[in-house]
């Protein structure tokens, strides 16, 4: 259920989201998600990719600092309601979430949301218990 | 509409203050002797620290038999007045105590001077002889935009303006428009304050559409911080003051060591109360006057605290020969440059260990960093660049923030003035032979 996240510390300067994105397509690993948490100074750049262990060895080795972090992707129909459903039912479950960000599936009708959880094994159980469908990492990097 | 000093006559006719300056030489040698017989007498006396090195090498008081004799006596640095926080070298009673200042030391741990009524009394009289060597003297409205607190800058030029009989402005530092608005208002002749905070003055003015020329200030006594005689030239051409450097610092009594007269040929040491000497900063080794090295001053009658042979690391050269302007006073050279790494930002004392100190506060390692100076609208400006490492390095934005936060609060402590702090990306601080440049300084002098 785990999905492994990669994290890197950027500053917010032109060219500093370019550098890190090129050297993973030279490594030949596919970016699925790309987020950026930022500030006026800097920011923290948010990858899902096809391949997170090449992704971490690959940046490491450009003398970047790399955070692996582990997520879990909750499929949202795309439809109206299908987000406040998914939201409502976390709701009830009284988790701490950190973070999220949202993308849409291009290839479906599905929207898929990334939760950062304080706990995540906490978190899988509940959302599990309330009946909420969780990706695995397999579902969520087919091609 | 710059008055010129006074009348001519005025300037060869000695300030009362200023009498002490022209003792001759012979005099002024002898009553260094004695009062370094005494300074020492009372530091051995008092002063376990002292004690227990004269102990290590064999030597009394009464072994100071000639001015050459200062010699062999142990050497005070910096990292004694820090060790022994906050009292430990004190040599009166805590109850003859009147005032304490604070300066910064090496590490986060600050230093504290202490001063006698005594002491406070001869810092007031050769902060007069300063001034008074400026050609400055009752009738002058005298400004001042050194801090006032804790810092010695402020209150040490205070109250030697005020014993000259001059007007005084205290208007510490800061708020600039305020600063140019009560010269003009109040028709200020003279100015105290840092070198680039003067230039900032200038510009200011400009800006409000004002000629500081058109202004009645005609001298400004700078110092706080190391500047250069193309400096000086560029003051005095924008403003059509005449520029005066002084020197000081907390740990011999503050402003007031040393000034310049008005042949700007040198500082002219106080010796009557500050004995200096020259030193090879390696060896120790005493220098010919002439020759270049670390300064050493002998606090020769201080009361409260004593400071023998403290080791400044400013460098600079005992100048030969005497002052056209009469003084038998010997003088040392402008100061350019330190024999340790310490940096001066607004006028005070930072050391790069002292970011070390707080950023291992904070994080337990040290990262990276580096400390980039700047001066914008003459005003210094401090950054902090921080390489963010694995250990600090988190995926939530929050965390950064707060260690931003963290950081942010123990430098301002540590360092009692605000800097910017860069969080910048791992291995982007550029490193000489596997070591970072910790100070890049941008300012020009």
């Amino acid at each position: 259920m785990k999905i492994h996240q990669i994290s890197l510390f950027i500053e917010n300067k032109p060219g500093h989201i370019a550098a890190p994105a090129r050297l993973l397509a030279e490594a030949g690993v596919d970016i699925r998600a790309l987020y950026l948490a930022d500030t006026q100074q800097y920011g923290i750049l948010l990858f899902i990719v096809s391949d997170w262990e090449k992704a971490e060895k690959t940046l490491e080795a450009h003398g970047y600092v790399v955070k692996v972090t582990d997520v879990l992707a909750i499929i949202v129909t795309d439809r109206p309601g299908g987000l406040a459903d998914v939201l409502g039912a976390l709701d009830g479950t009284g988790l701490n979430i950190e973070y999220m960000y949202a993308f849409s599936d291009v290839r479906g009708d599905e929207a898929i949301l990334i939760f950062r959880f304080a706990d995540t094994d906490a978190a899988i159980a509940s959302l599990q218990a309330a009946g909420v469908k969780l990706m695995t990492s397999k579902e969520l990097l087919k091609n | 509409m710059n008055s010129t000093m006074e009348s001519e006559s005025n300037v060869a006719t000695i300030h009362p203050a200023s009498e002490p300056d022209y003792l001759p030489v012979a005099e002024l040698r002898k009553l260094q002797l004695q009062r370094l017989q005494a300074v020492v007498t009372r530091a051995w006396q008092h002063v376990k620290l002292f004690r227990s090195r004269m102990d290590e090498r064999g030597l009394s008081p009464e072994d100071v038999r000639s001015l050459d004799d200062i010699q062999k006596l142990p050497f005070t640095k910096k990292v004694d007045l820090r060790d022994t926080y906050p009292f430990g070298l004190i040599a009166s009673p805590m109850e003859d105590v009147v005032r304490l200042h604070v300066s910064s030391g090496t590490t986060g741990k600050p230093i504290v001077v202490a001063y006698t009524k005594q002491d406070l009394d001869v810092w007031t009289s050769v902060a007069m002889r300063c001034l008074a060597g400026c050609g400055l003297h009752r009738g002058d409205i005298i400004q001042i935009a050194y801090g006032y607190g804790l810092f010695t800058g402020g209150l040490g030029a205070h109250y030697g303006a005020e014993a000259l009989g001059a007007t005084v402005v205290p208007a510490s530092a800061g708020k600039a428009d305020r600063q140019i608005m009560l010269m003009k208002d109040f028709g200020v002749t003279a100015m105290c304050c840092t070198p680039s905070y003067f230039l900032h003055l200038i510009e200011c003015a400009e800006s409000m559409g004002l000629d500081m020329k058109d202004l009645p200030i005609r001298a400004g006594i700078f110092g706080a911080e190391p500047w250069t005689d193309s400096m000086r030239k560029h003051i005095e051409k924008k403003s059509g003051i005449e520029a005066f450097d002084i020197y000081g610092l907390s740990e011999i009594i503050g402003p007031g060591v040393g000034c310049e007269c008005r042949q700007h040929d040198g500082l002219h040491i106080f010796e009557d109360h500050f004995y200096p000497e020259v030193i090879d900063p390696e060896t120790g080794e005493t220098q010919p006057d002439g020759s270049e090295g670390e300064l050493v001053l002998t606090t020769l009658n201080k009361q409260a605290m004593p400071m023998i042979r403290y080791r400044t690391r400013d460098i600079t050269r005992i100048l030969p020969g005497v002052c056209a302007c009469g003084r038998t006073l010997r003088r040392i050279d402008r100061i350019g440059r330190r024999s340790d790494d310490m940096i001066i930002v607004r006028g005070i004392n930072i050391f790069p260990s002292q970011v070390e100190t707080a950023l291992l506060a904070v994080e337990g390692t040290l990262p990276h960093y580096q400390i980039v100076l700047t001066r914008e609208h003459g005003l210094d400006k401090m950054e902090v660049r921080v390489e963010v490492t694995a250990q600090m390095f988190t995926d939530k934005i929050g965390a950064l923030q707060s260690l931003h936060d963290k950081l942010q609060g123990a430098l301002d402590r540590v360092l009692g003035i605000r800097v910017r702090i860069s969080l910048v990306e791992a291995n982007t601080i550029e490193r000489s032979e596997g070591k970072a440049k910790r100070v890049i300084d941008r300012r020009s002098l």
